[in-house]
């Protein structure tokens, strides 16, 4: 069940367009926001309250690579592999965090703190390549020493999924803990301080949205190794 | 290069993403004068007779794209793309950190000329920063009457709504826009019907560009025939090119169109970094051709660019240095669009998946010379057959490069490794 300020949330979302079908996309990042991920539920609600069947909300919410189908860390980072940020590195950088946080691009690290990937969608950052985002915000011109700074910083602050529905129409997570490095936007004004997850959500019981899993990552295939030639 | 700056000309002045800032240096003096000097029709006419072209890639005239409404068909809308996904594309987004009033007021002149009274602005998911900005843009410019009922007297009322997406390329495809924006899976429609006859909840609907837009305040103040004397004859003003890669300095330049890309290289940019050599580069961002050093005196002119085989595309100019690995370009560039079809059509969704595939071992040194040849068929199966430009631009650079680069596509096959970088799966960075 969503929290009530979400489906406050909702419900003045479906009121700003013309069609309130147009509003799953926002309504969405405002279940991902509270729940940190696409629940069954959450998108169930959202249909009620859009005057959909939940199948409807389900088949768009698969389309977009940002929504996560399965809970995901506290802090998601995203690196751009795309051909102006790999010119400048951005391939060691991947290797770098890897090495760092222990896990293959895609996954969760064991703390849960962090889920990280390697993405070939271009940021739009190509002019301070090599550049990723950590939960939404850029950072730009990356070392690994950069990088290691604002990890470690980042361990020790909390998740943001709770500060969910502080921007009146903002379906975003706010994380005021993660001011970008490189520029200097401040934090989103509204923020609110971040609190502890109240509950990790559990694993998703029930009907399966997708059972292939999030759309649209690269399929994995074998590489040959030079030895194997 | 200071005369042709026109949208950046107050970039970096302190607050300006405030309205106080943006107003204290003329900031909607253009939307006032719109209302005062013209009536829509004479808008669409001004900006017909300055010459505008679209500026996110396909560079169609702007007021002749605005003409083709169909006459008393209400109500009407107007999408602002900001689906910027482009790779190597950041200028919309610069546009939008430094100056978001001026696409605001762009949008509301837009939205004036097509008598629309609800306009959207489409902004990708992963601009999350941007988006924020723009509400807060929105909600102090309605604040201070430029948005809402009756605007400043003229009888005209118009709403303007962000809508954010959630990281989808297509979607910066005008009719996959339409759809996402519909609340659908961001997918391409069949044209005909363009969006200008049965667009957005089946109604006329107008979708453009960031820069498109933000480039109509100057255009009604100092009015079309001034914004037509700048840049060339077929391509007016000015365009902002978004420089990455093996450069000194990389970032958004704006210059006149026609001025040489060897200027814009060497001067702007601060030439190759490292003392290096230009091996190739893309003048209009991950779909378009690649082009080789001696197409640098080439003009930055959308009908110059073409005739070498290429297009200026979304204005995006990465610039390789001689220790770039071609296929590995490619190879990126490939699996970009494998990550971004939307799966509606075969030739895309399947010619993706295999061209990736190819590619992935072509760069690993695992393929036969005949499988150049598949490479080959399948980008001739996937050009000009494909559902929507998408599948279309996913075979241009791959095959350019091809074409141009033979010898190192030939010398990957059966090497075992990259011999471009002798071994390692890396791109050269030191």
């Amino acid at each position: 069940m969503l929290g009530a300020a979400t489906r406050k949330e909702i419900t003045a979302l479906r009121d700003r367009y013309p069609h309130p079908r147009s509003a799953i996309l926002p309504c969405l990042w405002a279940v991902q926001n509270e729940q940190g991920f696409l629940t069954v539920e959450g998108m169930t609600e959202v249909a009620e309250i859009l005057h959909l069947v939940p199948s409807e909300v389900q088949a768009v919410s698969t389309f977009y690579s940002m929504y996560f189908q399965k809970p995901a860390g506290a802090h998601h980072v995203l690196i751009c592999v795309n051909v102006s940020c790999a010119l400048r590195g951005a391939d060691d950088i991947v290797g770098h965090v890897e090495r760092r946080l222990a896990c293959p691009s895609g996954g969760t690290t064991a703390d849960g703190a962090f889920t990280w990937e390697s993405t070939v969608e271009c940021l739009g950052a190509c002019g301070g390549a090599p550049a990723m985002q950590v939960d939404h915000h850029f950072h730009e011109n990356l070392t690994p020493d950069t990088v290691d700074a604002l990890l470690d910083r980042l361990r020790s602050v909390p998740g943001a999924h709770a500060g969910a529905g502080a921007t009146p129409s903002g379906p975003h997570p706010p994380t005021a803990e993660t001011p970008p490095l490189a520029t200097a936007e401040g934090p989103p004004a509204g923020a609110a301080p971040p609190t502890e997850r109240a509950e990790t959500p559990g694993p998703r019981t029930g009907t399966t949205a997708n059972p292939r899993g999030p759309r649209s990552r690269p399929r994995r295939r074998p590489r040959p190794s030079p030895d194997d030639l | 290069m200071a005369e042709h700056r026109l949208l950046t000309k107050d970039f970096g002045t302190e607050g300006l993403q405030t309205l106080a800032v943006y107003e204290r240096l003329g900031g909607y003096q253009g939307l006032r004068e719109a209302f005062q000097r013209f009536t829509p029709e004479t808008l669409v006419d001004e900006v017909k007779t300055s010459g505008l072209r679209g500026r996110g890639g396909a560079g169609f005239p702007t007021g002749m794209k605005w003409g083709f409404l169909p006459k008393d068909v209400f109500p009407r809308y107007l999408c602002c793309n900001a689906d910027e996904s482009e790779p190597g594309c950041f200028k919309d987004r610069k546009l939008i950190d430094e100056n978001p009033h001026q696409l605001i007021e762009g949008l509301l002149i837009a939205a004036y000329a097509l008598q629309v009274n609800i306009a959207f602005i489409y902004i990708r998911g992963e601009y999350f920063d941007q988006r924020l900005l723009l509400e807060r843009c929105v909600e102090e410019a309605r604040a201070a009457g430029h948005i809402g009922n009756d605007i400043h007297g003229s009888g005209f009322s118009c709403d303007v709504i962000v809508h954010g997406g959630a990281g989808a390329y297509i979607c910066g495809e005008e009719t996959a826009l339409i759809d996402s924006l519909e609340g659908y899976r961001g997918q391409p429609r069949l044209k005909p019907p363009f969006p200008a006859i049965k667009g957005l909840y089946g109604k006329p609907t107008v979708v453009n560009n960031v820069e498109t837009l933000s480039n109509l305040p100057h255009i009604v103040q100092r009015g079309g025939a001034w914004f037509k004397s700048i840049g060339t004859e077929k391509s007016a003003g000015t365009r902002l090119f978004c420089c990455s890669g093996h450069i000194n300095r990389p970032g958004t330049y704006e210059m006149a169109m026609g001025t040489p890309i060897r200027e814009l290289l060497e001067e702007e940019c601060g030439g190759m970094w490292k003392d290096r050599s230009l091996k190739a580069f893309q003048p209009g961002g991950g779909s378009m051709q690649v082009l080789l050093p001696q197409h640098l005196d080439l003009a930055l002119d959308m009908d110059a660019v073409q005739q070498a085989g290429s297009s200026l595309g979304a204005g995006a100019m990465v610039f390789m240095d001689e220790t770039t690995c071609m296929v590995n370009v490619s190879m990126r560039l490939v699996d970009f669009y494998h990550h971004e079809s939307c799966g509606k059509c075969a030739p895309c969704r399947e010619g993706t998946y295999f061209e990736s595939d190819l590619m992935h071992r072509l760069e690993a040194g695992a393929c036969t010379s005949e499988e150049l040849n598949t490479l080959a068929d399948i980008c001739d199966n996937m050009n000009g057959k494909c559902f929507c430009p998408l599948g279309d631009t996913a075979t241009w650079f791959v095959m350019s490069a091809y074409k141009a680069f033979r010898d190192e596509f030939e010398a990957h096959c059966g090497a075992g490794s990259c011999p471009v970088r002798s071994g390692t799966a890396q791109l050269v960075t030191a």
